[in-house]
């Protein structure tokens, strides 16, 4: 079911640039069909256990997606932070870094406040949930730390991405 | 002799009015950089002489360094050796004029350099062909021998100023970011290295993420962003010692795009506070702070005037970026840049009477400059990702960082003239990016 929402998501960001080529969106499905593949897998390991950050970042689902230059929730994006939230108050000995990205399309010093807009468009969502403030945090990588390498849209949608790090909350 | 031919307008195919160079008509040996587009200037630069044993290899590379620093600029043409006539043999014998001047060799530069305990001295002369008579006067630079590639820049300088009337660049060092690994493993450490390339040399290791040095005015401090801490936070490195420090620090809040006032005391950075990116300034002793602006939308990449009295910044207050100027201690801000597109990373120039920008429109990154006020734009350059431009000591040349599309792009660094001119790219050991051009040594 919630993959279900994700693909959507996916799919409405992706059919922004699909004006522009329409092969690109062909393509993408291909990958997004490989994706849900792969995250039929998580029934392995600490994954299972639905109390561990992986069964966070596998099965809530750890990532937002952003569309060009925007830092505004999709209603995509508000369901995953919505489990996230949940999985969170649940779950209260952990504490989260929301880490905040832009594709490459961009000038460094932007991309940096752009990721920092998002990551705290995350956080302020979460914290809207119940979360307390105290147990968030978060950190902008702009442009640096790209998880796909491609230059077109296809990699530049996975980039534009906002991801919650569960961390151990000895600190609080 | 001249042919002053629009032969590269092409070029300038963005350009309003573009600066180039023109040989002036009769009188003394000159360029001036000035309308219009040319024949870069013919000049001869024999090997110097070396005068005791050993510095014989010395001299000829001097005399290569010259060479690379005034046929690079693009303004200048070398007569090749094979077609010299006269040998130079001796620094104090008389110039055969008739010999360069048969293969129109307009200016000659002679040199000589000689070694002894541990020091070296390289003396030059720079001859108007044409006229028959010196240009200015011999000088002399002495110093240690691994310092030889300084010496040659400055002999280069110094031909430079004398024929252009402007002063030269060639004896300057550039702080930047060197890049190794893939896209999405890439490493980032902070190098200097001479204005060509030669003597990189890293100031920090490959740890933690750094981002866009700095240098200040007197090239003896660069600030710059590193993410030490987990967070980007900007430091500031004691380029003699490399020794650094984290400059503004406040747990849990971001800082970057740093940038020294001319005074070399005030920084202005950008602070995010919650989704809000805004500009503050630092004093450097005290660190006391100050609010420049103060809005909701994203204020970075601030640039001082050479006279420290207005900031140019960049902002998206009106829905994209662009380019505004505000007075250094903050206010109204004025919007400058009205093309197609965003604008991004404004820096102002050491002459105060432009400003360099990166431009995104319809997909490409352009380089470009502009009057202060936001007239006469002219774009530079064009490709897939070009940004963050940073100028020559003397306002003639622009360096930035081009990166190239695709899963195995990379970043280069290229120098272009402000006529949109002779584009090069500069050789790095590694990829590199962000660079910041340091003064005139």
């Amino acid at each position: 079911m919630r993959l279900t929402a994700k693909l959507t998501m996916l799919m409405a960001v992706l059919a922004v640039s699909a004006c522009t080529n329409a092969n690109r969106f062909d393509n993408d499905a291909v990958d997004l069909n490989a994706a849900t593949g792969s995250a039929g897998g998580i029934l392995h390991g600490s994954a299972s256990d639905p109390s561990s950050p992986a069964y966070f970042q596998q099965t809530v689902g750890d990532r937002v997606l952003f569309a060009v230059d925007q830092s505004s929730l999709s209603p995509e994006a508000r369901a995953t932070l919505d489990g996230q939230a949940q999985w969170l108050l649940t779950n209260s000995d952990y504490n989260a870094v929301i880490e905040g990205h832009a594709d490459e399309q961009g000038t460094r010093a932007y991309n940096l406040a752009l990721g920092a807009r998002r990551a705290n468009a995350v956080m302020e969502y979460l914290i809207g949930q119940g979360i307390p403030s105290s147990r968030l945090r978060f950190v902008s990588y702009g442009k640096e730390r790209p998880i796909e390498i491609c230059s077109d849209e296809s990699c530049y949608s996975k980039n534009r991405r906002a991801v919650t790090i569960i961390s151990a909350g000895l600190t609080g | 002799m001249k042919q002053i031919v629009a032969s590269l307008l092409a070029v300038l195919v963005w350009a309003v009015s573009a600066p180039g160079v023109v040989l002036a008509q009769g009188g003394p040996l000159r360029i001036e950089i000035t309308e219009g587009v040319v024949e870069p200037l013919p000049y001869a630069v024999p090997d110097f002489v070396g005068e005791t044993a050993g510095a014989q290899d010395l001299a000829q590379q001097i005399a290569r360094v010259v060479a690379d620093d005034l046929t690079g600029t693009g303004l200048f043409r070398e007569v090749p050796r094979e077609a010299h006539i006269s040998q130079i043999t001796s620094f104090g014998s008389p110039v055969q004029f008739a010999d360069w001047k048969a293969i129109n060799a307009q200016a000659l530069i002679t040199g000589a350099v000689s070694s002894e305990a541990g020091r070296i001295v390289v003396k030059f002369r720079v001859w108007d062909v044409f006229a028959g008579t010196e240009l200015g006067q011999g000088m002399q630079f002495a110093g240690t021998p691994d310092g030889w590639r300084r010496m040659a820049h400055k002999v280069a300088d110094q031909v430079y100023s004398r024929i252009t009337g402007e002063s030269g660049y060639f004896d300057s060092r550039v702080v930047f970011v060197s890049e190794s690994g893939p896209k999405d493993q890439r490493a980032k450490r902070l190098a200097v290295m001479d204005y060509d390339g030669a003597n990189v040399q890293y100031l920090t290791g490959g740890n933690a993420l750094v981002l866009a040095p700095r240098f200040s005015e007197n090239g003896q401090r660069v600030l710059y962003t590193s993410y030490e801490t987990g967070m980007p936070r900007v430091h500031v490195l004691e380029v003699g010692t490399v020794q650094s420090r984290i400059l503004q620090g406040q747990d849990g809040v971001m800082s970057f795009a740093p940038r020294f006032a001319p005074n070399g005391q005030t920084v202005v950075y950008s602070l995010t506070q919650g989704s809000n990116t805004d500009i503050w300034a630092m004093d450097i002793g005290s660190g006391g702070t100050r609010q420049l602006t103060n809005a909701p939308s994203i204020e970075t990449a601030p640039s001082y005037s050479p006279d420290g009295s207005q900031i140019v910044f960049e902002s998206d207050r009106s829905g994209t970026q662009q380019l505004y100027v505000m007075p250094a201690s903050g206010g109204e801000a004025r919007r400058i840049s009205f093309g197609q597109g965003r604008y991004s990373t404004p820096v102002w120039s050491p002459r105060g009477d432009m400003i360099a920008f990166t431009k995104q429109n319809a997909g490409r990154f352009h380089i470009g400059v502009m009057r202060t006020d936001g007239s006469e734009e002219r774009l530079l350059t064009a490709s897939f990702l070009d940004e963050g431009p940073t100028w020559a000591p003397n306002g003639r040349v622009i360096m930035f960082a081009r990166e190239t599309q695709g899963a195995q792009g990379s970043s280069s660094l290229y120098t272009v003239d402000i006529s949109g001119r002779n584009l090069k790219r500069v050789r790095t050991p590694e990829g590199a990016s962000d660079p910041s051009w340091g003064p005139l040594q």
